[in-house]
């Protein structure tokens, strides 16, 4: 009589299901992750803290900055040109130093209002990315190319016709290019507008330091129906989760010699979506889903004995008796392993992020914002991913035919990766490759955080931020799975049990 | 006691395995130092950090090894039956224990104090060709500086405690992969968490009580009141670690049938 697949499929889930501790395993592996979710969500408590600056879109953002601003009702314009913009880093807390910031920014701008959030157009000058059309907070257009300083001055329009804003630029004053044009929805009939003067943090190895730049504005002009009276300045978001202030010694200000048009603004900030740098109170699902690694440590146990015990009990000669086919026994036992762990790995993941978002929310801490698809798509890869990192356990417990060496070298494989990736002065490159090569790259499954080239950050896996796409990073464990089973599937034909 | 010495001692001389995880530890923990401190780039701005802690970051690593040795050393007996052998010959219950133990704390440091030296040795060679120079405030690394030579011996006896952690979590558990499981879990899983939480005081707490993140606060030599435990005191803690888990098991040891 030969045993179909189906056989022996049975025969692997009744000895699954038979062992006590692996049944518990299972059940503590489901667990694990509502449990660090609990302590996770119960250990967070940033109730009182300010809310959270969220723009048109419904992503969190960065907006605070200086604004030297006067009321604009209806169509207008505004012209202004910028002679200098430079920016200075503190080398030691109230030790400033002249610095590039990339994305230093002075320009004009119209918004709503000085509200945080409130949807806006502006043209600028940048550190070293030219002169840039930005809206909304994630839309961001190149125009002229290279740096501001008094040898070359740039000239910067924008004009204002119902809630359609059209920037220009210009070398000279005289021959202006557009950059762009935008609609920006909810500008309502009367909007702020004027001088802008931000600056982000500069990044520094795995960390940031403030920053503050001053610009040069001169020759400013002004068309349409704005208030009348001075220029108001005005810092916009000071105490703000998104917004870590100003260098010690410093702060925003401005000068207007008046008759001239001339105007020095000095500001911090930034006008760009937020990412994990500048919201480091935000939260995400892989914070949340931390009980993944304790999860992980529990299924890669269980995988390396559901075949090494068989070896220490002499159990293997009579599976292999009965199911002469070697290769079809480990398939049956990978089938049966890999599926209880992804259903045990997808009910705990299922429970747990609804609970931690609540939990969080309920203690005040943000979230970055998720669709319902891709908190599905997190869930189902974090199943995927315990359910294929407890058959390559299984892969590598028959190759090694000792439980020891096949647990450490999993978890380690996987675990510690991600343990490097967090040391200070690692740097992107390396934490990068970690995150592409090694069997953790499957953490990218929890990715939930987008980049973007408008902010300077630590985009590395460290923050949330996976070089791979989360499919991809799952694809690499995968591919060490496939052929660890390979390999044991040739050695389990070829040894004597 | 001697004999019981002994004993152990033969046993973990005479077969391959120990020999190979031990050569492996020093190799593990040489190879990920000198991995990272190759791949370091000092900013522009300047460098900071600790470069001592750095370059004895294989021991993250190699200590992995260590706790299979140590688990192996009994569950491994269990697991073959050995262990009734043992008892039968040496029936003091605590002597067998206390002479694992020592056998393997000797053996472990021995093959720590080699990779703690190669790791540094390496940390002095690799660095300075990374811009970690003298002239930006880092100069070579060397024992005769008071901070890191106590981190290189605190080293040595971080890896001894996990062996006897490992001994005493297997002795009671009796079965290599869940002790390993359970160790490992113990010593990883804590940064982890630590990092995920947001609340600081929880946190710190945290970092003050994991036997892995307490137990290196002994590696830093730089910013130390910054840190969430001070050096001897965070050896201290995973010391009290080593020190229940043997106690546990040696309990467990007396009053259960082998």
């Amino acid at each position: 009589m030969t045993a179909t697949l189906a056989h022996v499929v049975h025969a692997e889930w009744t000895k699954f299901r038979t062992v006590r501790g692996w049944v518990i395993g299972m059940v503590v592996a489901a667990l694990m992750p509502v449990l660090f979710a609990l302590l996770v969500g119960v250990s967070s408590d940033q109730k009182g803290s300010p809310p959270v600056p969220i723009g048109p879109g419904g992503e969190p953002v960065t907006d605070s900055f200086y604004f030297v601003h006067r009321p604009l009702t209806g169509n207008g314009s505004i012209t202004v040109s910028v002679s200098a913009l430079r920016s200075s880093i503190p080398k030691r807390p109230g030790d400033l130093r002249p610095g590039v910031v990339p994305w230093a920014k002075a320009g004009i701008v119209i918004k709503e209002s000085t509200r945080q959030g409130s949807p806006y157009a502006a043209i600028m000058v940048t550190g070293s990315h030219g002169v840039r059309m930005q809206d909304s907070y994630v839309n961001d257009t190149a125009g002229l190319p290279g740096p501001v300083s008094a040898a070359s001055v740039r000239w910067l329009r924008l004009d204002r016709s119902g809630e359609v804003i059209t920037g220009y630029a210009s070398a000279g004053g005289t021959r202006w290019t557009k950059v762009g044009t935008v609609r920006v929805r909810g500008l309502g009939p009367t909007a702020q507008g004027g001088l802008f003067v931000a600056s982000p943090p500069s990044v520094d190895g795995m960390g940031t330091r403030g920053s503050v730049s001053t610009a040069v504005f001169g020759d400013l002009r002004i068309r349409g129906r704005w208030a009348g009276g001075n220029w108001t300045g005005d810092q916009v978001g000071a105490e703000s989760p998104t917004f870590s202030g100003y260098p010690r010694g410093t702060s925003g200000s401005f000068t207007g010699a008046g008759s001239d048009g001339s105007f020095t603004v000095t500001g911090a900030g930034d006008m760009a979506p937020a990412v994990r740098d500048t919201l480091p109170t935000g939260g995400t699902l892989g914070e949340i889903l931390t009980g993944t690694f304790a999860a992980l440590i529990v299924v890669i146990v269980v995988g390396a004995l559901f075949i090494t015990t068989e070896y220490r009990k002499n159990l293997i000669h009579v599976t292999l008796a009965a199911g002469p086919g070697r290769s079809r026994v480990l398939a049956a036992k990978a089938m049966v392993l890999g599926g209880v762990t992804f259903v045990a790995g997808f009910a705990g993941a299922l429970v747990a992020v609804p609970l931690g978002e609540r939990l969080a929310r309920a203690n005040g801490v943000y979230i970055f914002p998720v669709a319902s698809s891709t908190e599905l798509r997190v869930e189902l890869g974090i199943a995927a991913l315990l359910a294929t990192a407890s058959v390559l356990a299984l892969a590598v417990g028959t190759v090694f035919r000792h439980s020891a060496g096949a647990v450490t070298t999993v978890i380690v494989a996987i675990v510690l990766p991600y343990i490097l990736i967090a040391i200070p002065f690692m740097p992107a490159s390396v934490s990068d490759w970690l995150a592409r090569v090694t069997p953790g790259a499957a953490f990218a499954v929890q990715q939930t955080l987008v980049p973007y080239h408008q902010v300077t950050s630590n985009y590395t896996p460290y923050y949330g931020y996976y070089p791979l796409a989360p499919w991809a990073g799952f694809a690499v464990l995968a591919g060490y799975a496939v052929a660890s089973l390979a390999a044991a599937a040739l050695l389990l034909r070829r040894r004597d049990a | 006691m001697r004999p019981a010495l002994h004993a152990e001692w033969t046993k973990l001389r005479t077969v391959t395995g120990p020999l190979w995880l031990l050569l492996g530890t020093v190799a593990a923990t040489v190879a990920l130092s000198a991995g990272a401190t190759s791949v370091v780039r000092c900013a522009s701005t300047g460098c900071g950090g600790d470069m001592t802690k750095l370059s004895l970051i294989g021991v993250q690593l190699g200590q992995a090894l260590v706790v299979i040795l140590a688990v192996l050393v009994i569950a491994g007996e269990y697991s073959t039956g050995m262990i009734r052998t043992t008892l039968a010959a040496m029936p003091r219950r605590a002597t067998v224990l206390a002479a694992k133990a020592v056998t393997l704390a000797g053996v472990v440091a021995a093959a720590g104090t080699i990779a703690v030296l190669g790791s540094l040795v390496a940390g002095r060679l690799l660095l300075p060709g990374h811009a970690f120079t003298t002239a930006r405030g880092h100069p070579a690394l060397s024992l005769a500086d008071g901070p890191t030579l106590r981190a290189a011996v605190g080293s040595i006896l971080y890896l001894a405690l996990i062996a006897l952690l490992s001994l005493g979590v297997a002795t009671a558990v009796r079965d290599s992969a869940t002790s390993i499981g359970i160790v490992l879990g113990l010593l990883y899983l804590v940064p982890i968490l630590s990092q995920m939480i947001g609340d600081p005081r929880w946190r710190r707490l945290l970092q003050q009580i994991g036997p892995m993140s307490a137990g290196l606060a002994i590696q830093a030599t730089t910013d130390i009141p910054s840190l969430p435990i001070g050096p001897w005191a965070g050896l201290g803690v995973t010391a009290g670690w080593a020190a229940a888990a043997l106690l546990a098991g040696g309990l467990l040891l007396r009053r259960r049938d082998a």
